[in-house]
């Protein structure tokens, strides 16, 4: 099955007949010069693979319908973009993803970087917190605050938005499995901090599909998982409603070795998953999609990554009015966060990062993004320096200032190009969400590994075109050169013990019965059907930990183990 | 032996997730004619060592990106000697700074294949290894 649907999504140029003045073209000029000298590959292709023709003419419109197929910005299908003045009106937020070592260290780095004119925090949480486990516990050896920052309590939260006015500022938090512990903690700080639920702005992860299928942070099997996100989406409703309670990522399908298509593919479909599990609830579609985002790969191949932004927002669209009959423009407006490609920086030659970086970055904006990180340049040795995270938000600083790109909404709409790219991405992701339709839905295709086969088949296939140099990688397959090694950020095991001291502390200072009967009531919760967010946020205001609360969880749920694929 | 085909533990250990590489290198050391047995997820040192023992491998291949190397492999190491594993060639890849490696290669890991390297290159250096270790008899 996985080799014919590669045929019938990758490697099919859709018919096209030449006009009579590009026939005569054809016939004359093109083939004088291909016989004199013929082109440098026998065909190119996109870096997913994806077949590209010489040229893009009317032809390739014959089916397309400006009026249909483009509109006009903030108006379905969106293709333009979901605001009619896009970039003039307001710049994407820039918001560099950073945490590392303590609470107190990730507080300085988000000070800075909010001095330096980032205008949104987002958080990177280090491994321990991210599946669940306190710094202190067996499994956290070696990892605690090296991927991120490391928060086991609602104490390590205060510290680190100590003296950031969370009813200023919008935040984002990359967490997954313990989505709802995390969220709650924030939640918890805000209200000390004296800011209005009603007005915080900022975004959970929370997505936990992509986690099966590609990122691999789970703990608790899909069903619960799902249900605990279903319920942060009804709280969010009744509570924030300005804060996004899910970011629907393609970002680490497309960074496990998916193709933009897969990317997107999957991406939209575990969108839909969700929305699907939100009106099992019995919420109503209205209420509840405006709150859901997205969150987009930017990649190197630069048409391709822009063809994959609009066709994304055309696709959502159709969808949540054909399917879900959605009636608010909220509902069918998709608003996406885009990060750079991780996976495209190289250990050699690393300044060269910035370059990639920026391209990617230029990709985003054009495609009409509401908010980036731009990778620094050191990210396939270590986490970022302050040198080199400063860099990345220059870029889009540059970016936004300096090139001009901002000045004129969607600059290349119209394009035969684009809009054929557009439509054949869009054609390509219908046909897998179509095959998981088929399936039973997102849930049943990760269970029997269909999207992680996909997307293993088309890493591999990118790695041997790279090792064979059909693909080529400056300074990696080709132009290589000595360098001198960079400067990285060291991350020391002071760190742990620093948060094994604190989590000492906390355990010895805190009202340890509140903190039974809250876990206990957690429990019993999780038994039923009732809304857990109200239980968790009772056990993180009685200072019990993130271990604790997803051990609660993991006692009633229990645990995922995936079947390698390999 | 002539013909025998090496055996290689490609094992993921630490919380990340990120098996791209993982999943990578066992399917290309499995096409160049090795005996791959992956691991999965989230398998901590004394797994892997008592995998590596059940398995009989000659080569254990640990992918790591998640900074936690300089726990893991000394550790590892120190389990494999124990069980008196030493010709066992461990190798690692991943994101390891290169002020790091020095310190790995002296706890005795064979190699540090950073990002960028070729499958070919990693498979090479498998065989010809092997091949020093276990000479063909005349």
């Amino acid at each position: 099955m996985s080799d014919k649907l590669r045929e019938s999504v990758t490697d099919a140029i859709p018919e096209r007949t030449p006009g009579a003045a590009e026939a005569q073209w054809e016939k004359t000029t093109l083939k004088n010069t291909l016989d004199k000298s013929p082109e440098r590959q026998k065909s190119f292709t996109t870096i997913s693979g994806y077949p590209i023709r010489r040229l893009y003419t009317e032809a390739d419109l014959a089916d397309w319908n400006a009026e249909r197929d483009l509109g006009f910005p903030g108006e379905p299908p969106y293709t333009r973009g979901i605001h009619s003045t896009m970039h003039r009106g307001r710049l994407w937020t820039m918001r560099q993803f950073a945490g590392f070592g303590t609470a107190e260290d990730t507080n300085q780095r988000f000070r800075y970087l909010l001095s330096q004119g980032q205008t949104g925090l987002s958080t990177a949480f280090d491994l321990p917190t991210l599946m669940g486990y306190d710094s202190d516990h067996a499994l956290s050896e070696g990892e605690v605050g090296k991927c991120g920052v490391a928060i086991s309590s609602l104490a390590d939260m205060e510290v680190l938005f100590d003296q950031i006015p969370l009813a200023n500022v919008t935040t984002s938090m990359t967490i997954n499995s313990p989505a709802a512990v995390i969220w709650a903690m924030y939640l918890a700080v805000a209200e000390k901090q004296g800011a209005d639920w009603k007005k915080l702005s900022g975004t959970l992860q929370n997505d936990i599909l992509k986690e099966y299928i590609a990122q691999k942070e789970y703990i608790y099997p899909p069903e619960p998982s799902m249900r605990l996100v279903i319920d942060t989406f009804e709280f969010g409703v009744k509570h924030t409603p300005k804060f996004n309670p899910i970011s629907i990522s393609g970002y680490h399908i497309r960074e496990a070795g998916s193709t933009a298509i897969q990317e997107l593919a999957f991406t939209l479909r575990d969108g839909l998953e969700y929305v699907e599990w939100g009106l099992r609830r019995g919420m109503d579609v209205d209420e509840f999609v405006p709150q859901l985002s997205f969150f987009f790969n930017a990649h190197s191949d630069f048409f391709e990554e822009i063809a994959k932004y609009r066709a994304a927002r055309r696709i959502w669209h159709k969808a949540m009015v054909q399917r879900y009959k959605a009636k608010s423009p909220r509902t069918w407006a998709l608003r996406f966060h885009t990060q750079t490609a991780g996976c495209s920086l190289t250990a050699q030659q690393p300044y060269n990062n910035v370059v990639r970086t920026a391209i990617q970055a230029l990709a985003a904006v054009l495609g009409g993004t509401q908010s980036l990180h731009t990778n620094s340049l050191d990210e396939a040795w270590a986490l970022p320096t302050e040198f080199a995270a400063t860099l990345a938000l220059r870029t889009q600083q540059i970016i936004a200032h300096e090139t001009g790109v901002t000045n004129t909404v969607d600059p290349l709409g119209g394009s035969y190009f684009v809009e054929s790219l557009t439509n054949e991405v869009e054609r390509g992701a219908w046909d897998y969400i179509e095959r998981i339709d088929a399936m039973g839905g997102m849930v049943a295709a990760i269970e029997r590994s269909y999207p992680q086969r996909e997307i293993a088949e088309a890493s591999y296939r990118y790695q041997m075109e790279v090792d064979r140099r059909e693909k080529i990688i400056v300074g990696v397959n080709d132009y290589v050169s000595e360098e001198r090694p960079l400067d990285i950020l060291q991350i020391d095991e002071t760190v742990a013990k620093r948060q094994a001291a604190r989590l000492s502390r906390l355990r010895a200072e805190r009202s340890q019965e509140a903190v039974t009967r809250s876990l206990n009531d957690l429990r019993s919760a999780a038994k039923g059907t009732a809304n857990l967010m109200p239980f968790i946020y009772e056990s993180v205001k009685s200072y019990a930990t993130l271990g604790e609360i997803c051990e609660a969880l993991r006692d009633v749920f229990g645990t995922y183990e995936e079947v390698a694929i390999t | 032996m002539p013909g025998k085909k090496i055996r290689v533990l490609v094992a993921k250990p630490g919380l990340d997730g990120h098996d791209r590489g993982a999943k990578i290198i066992a399917r290309a050391l499995r096409d160049a004619g090795m005996e791959v047995i992956y691991t999965g997820l989230r398998q901590t040192p004394e797994m892997i060592a008592s995998a590596a023992v059940q398995e009989d491998v000659d080569v254990i291949g640990l992918s790591i990106l998640s900074g936690a190397h300089n726990t893991i492999c000394p550790q590892l190491m120190k389990l494999l000697h124990d069980k008196g594993m030493d010709d066992v060639t461990v190798l690692v890849g991943g994101i390891i700074p290169g002020a790091d490696i020095p310190a790995l290669k002296q706890s005795g890991i064979a190699e540090v294949f950073l990002p960028g390297t070729s499958t070919q290159d990693i498979i090479a250096f498998i065989n010809e290894r092997h091949a020093k270790q276990h000479p063909a008899k005349a």
